[in-house]
């Protein structure tokens, strides 16, 4: 794959297919072709508010007749919800449920952002490190700062670990440090990574698509061999679209927990 | 030609880099299986610890994609 | 998708509108998504906060209220129920007993009637055998009597015709005795 992706990012028309893997990723203004500033509406703009939306009619709408015995979109808000109450709940504990909101809003904006970013021509935003590790940071910041809050220095046995012996423990604390803070970056680059990864494979597969008009022999085996292998790299990423979403947030309870209850 | 030869270093490494997320594959499917065969053993404690597996699979899966990260970067960026 | 000419607007956009380099790291755009991200998860949390989740949880507390309401209620009404048959068949365990005791009464009570007739009429049975015997022996002891007159008389005829004199008081003792041997 790194060689066509190669020729991609030179835009050579070899054998006449053209990939353009990366293109799928172009912030670009909605109206006009002007500079991309920071209060641009952009493609970004207009899918995080398809998100909003999204969230809104199932969350809100799909609850609105409150009815007892509840219709398919109320199971699955109501679904949704016990999902992610039950994590917080077994992962964090029972003191995290005040964070519930905010954890449920960070599952719910990665979920129906991956899920909008699989539609054909539309436009991922969580493929994208910076949104990603705005997100991560925030849960970072978040963690650190609550666990100086309710425990004070106490916070810091988290890095001293007692259980072991004690030659060995300035020892762990280093590699424990170094592991908290590199939390953040594992936590935001690996849902862009997954993001952009299957995106970019599947735009790839793609471009070997149309080999069939450039030259009838060859074409006859890349191809449906190039259709199939979408159709299967896009079931793939609908499993990790959810997964990766899943692993965020939980990573987000085992973090909080860390925070709630650092000694080991 | 000597941008060439950077960037012929630089594709060399891509696809050197992108053998990492093989290691990544198979320390999935370590993940995996060790989970599927011990949830057979005992399956009555298997559903309690999904959720560690899918924190090991994204673990493992994390270094095969800065892997797969690398080689974008070596490609695109450098 | 991004086939069409575009100006060169930024450092990360060719002029023929394809990314130069990772799109993900380009500095112009950073802003623009951090800013547009941090309004969309603000609205986000207050659309969860205020509206979504009071409700959801609301819907889920309501639920769960009906469900154990209805639990309860089954499990009183199937209480009642269950004293309702105990009642039945005390009901039915008394009505049995009564009637037994009924059955006892009446059939003690038609007993000492028939005792009763049966001993009246025993009583009739045997005063009027009593009177029989009375009678016959009266009607023997008339019989005895008549029979002696007419042997007496016979007798009386029988030494008259013989021509034998015997007074009568002769004969009647002969009479008396051979009647009584």
């Amino acid at each position: 794959m790194a060689t066509e992706a190669a020729n991609g990012a030179e835009h050579a028309e070899e054998g006449g297919l053209v990939f353009h893997p990366m293109d799928q990723f172009i912030v670009k203004p909605l109206f006009g072709d002007g500079p991309v500033g920071m209060f641009t509406i952009t493609n970004v703009t207009l899918w995080m508010a398809l998100t909003i939306l999204c969230i809104f009619a199932l969350l809100v709408l799909g609850s609105s007749s409150r009815s007892l015995v509840p219709g398919r979109i109320q199971s699955i808000a109501e679904l949704a919800y016990g999902f992610i109450r039950k994590m917080v709940e077994d992962v964090a504990g029972k003191d995290a449920l005040p964070y519930f909101p905010y954890i449920m809003t960070l599952f719910m904006f990665i979920v129906f952002s991956n899920f909008l970013g699989l539609l054909p021509g539309s436009f991922t935003t969580t493929s994208h490190i910076g949104v990603t590790a705005v997100l991560a940071m925030a849960v970072f910041l978040t963690v650190t700062i609550l666990g100086f809050v309710k425990h004070g220095a106490g916070f810091l046995s988290l890095f001293w670990i007692s259980a072991a012996p004690l030659p060995l423990r300035p020892i762990l604390a280093l590699i424990e440090v170094i592991s908290y803070f590199v939390r953040p970056v594992s936590h935001s680059i690996r849902l862009a990574g997954n993001m952009m990864a299957g995106h970019a494979v599947i735009k790839v597969f793609a471009a070997f698509a149309p080999m069939i008009l450039i030259s009838a022999g060859i074409g006859l085996v890349v191809t449906p061999l190039s259709i199939v292998a979408i159709t299967a790299i896009y079931a793939l990423e609908m499993l990790v679209a959810f997964i990766q979403a899943y692993v965020f947030t939980i990573l987000t309870c085992v973090y909080l927990k860390d925070a709630l209850h650092p000694h080991h | 030609m000597e941008g060439d030869v950077v960037q012929m270093g630089a594709y060399i490494g891509a696809g050197l880099a992108c053998t990492g997320m093989g290691g990544a594959a198979v320390g999935v499917g370590h993940v995996v299986g060790n989970f599927l065969s011990g949830a057979l053993r005992n399956p009555s404690a298997a559903g309690g610890q999904t959720a560690t597996m899918f924190i090991g699979i994204a673990f493992s899966e994390a270094l095969g994609i800065f892997s797969f990260l690398v080689a974008l970067l070596l490609m695109f960026a450098v | 998708m991004a086939s069409e000419t575009h100006e060169t607007v930024s450092a990360c956009v060719d002029n023929t509108g394809g990314a130069v380099g990772m799109p993900q790291l380009c500095p112009d755009w950073m802003g623009n998504q951090i800013f547009w991200l941090v309004v969309t998860l603000i609205v986000i949390f207050f659309i969860l906060s205020r509206l979504a989740l009071p409700r959801i949880a609301a819907v889920l507390a309501e639920r769960q209220g009906t469900i154990t309401n209805d639990l309860a209620a089954a499990e009183d009404l199937k209480a009642k129920a269950s004293e309702a048959e105990e009642a039945y068949n005390k009901a039915l365990a008394d009505a049995r007993a009564e009637a037994q005791n009924i059955i006892a009464a009446t059939k003690a009570d038609i007993k000492a009637e028939l005792d009763e007739a049966t001993a009246k009429a025993d009583a009739e049975i045997a005063a009027k055998a009593a009177e029989g015997e009375k009678k016959i022996s009266e009607i023997r002891a008339s019989a005895m009597e008549s029979v002696k007159d007419v042997a007496e008389a016979t007798a009386k005829e029988l030494v008259a015709v013989l021509g034998i004199k015997a007074d009568d008081k002769t004969i009647s003792n002969a009479v008396q005795t051979r009647v009584k041997g």
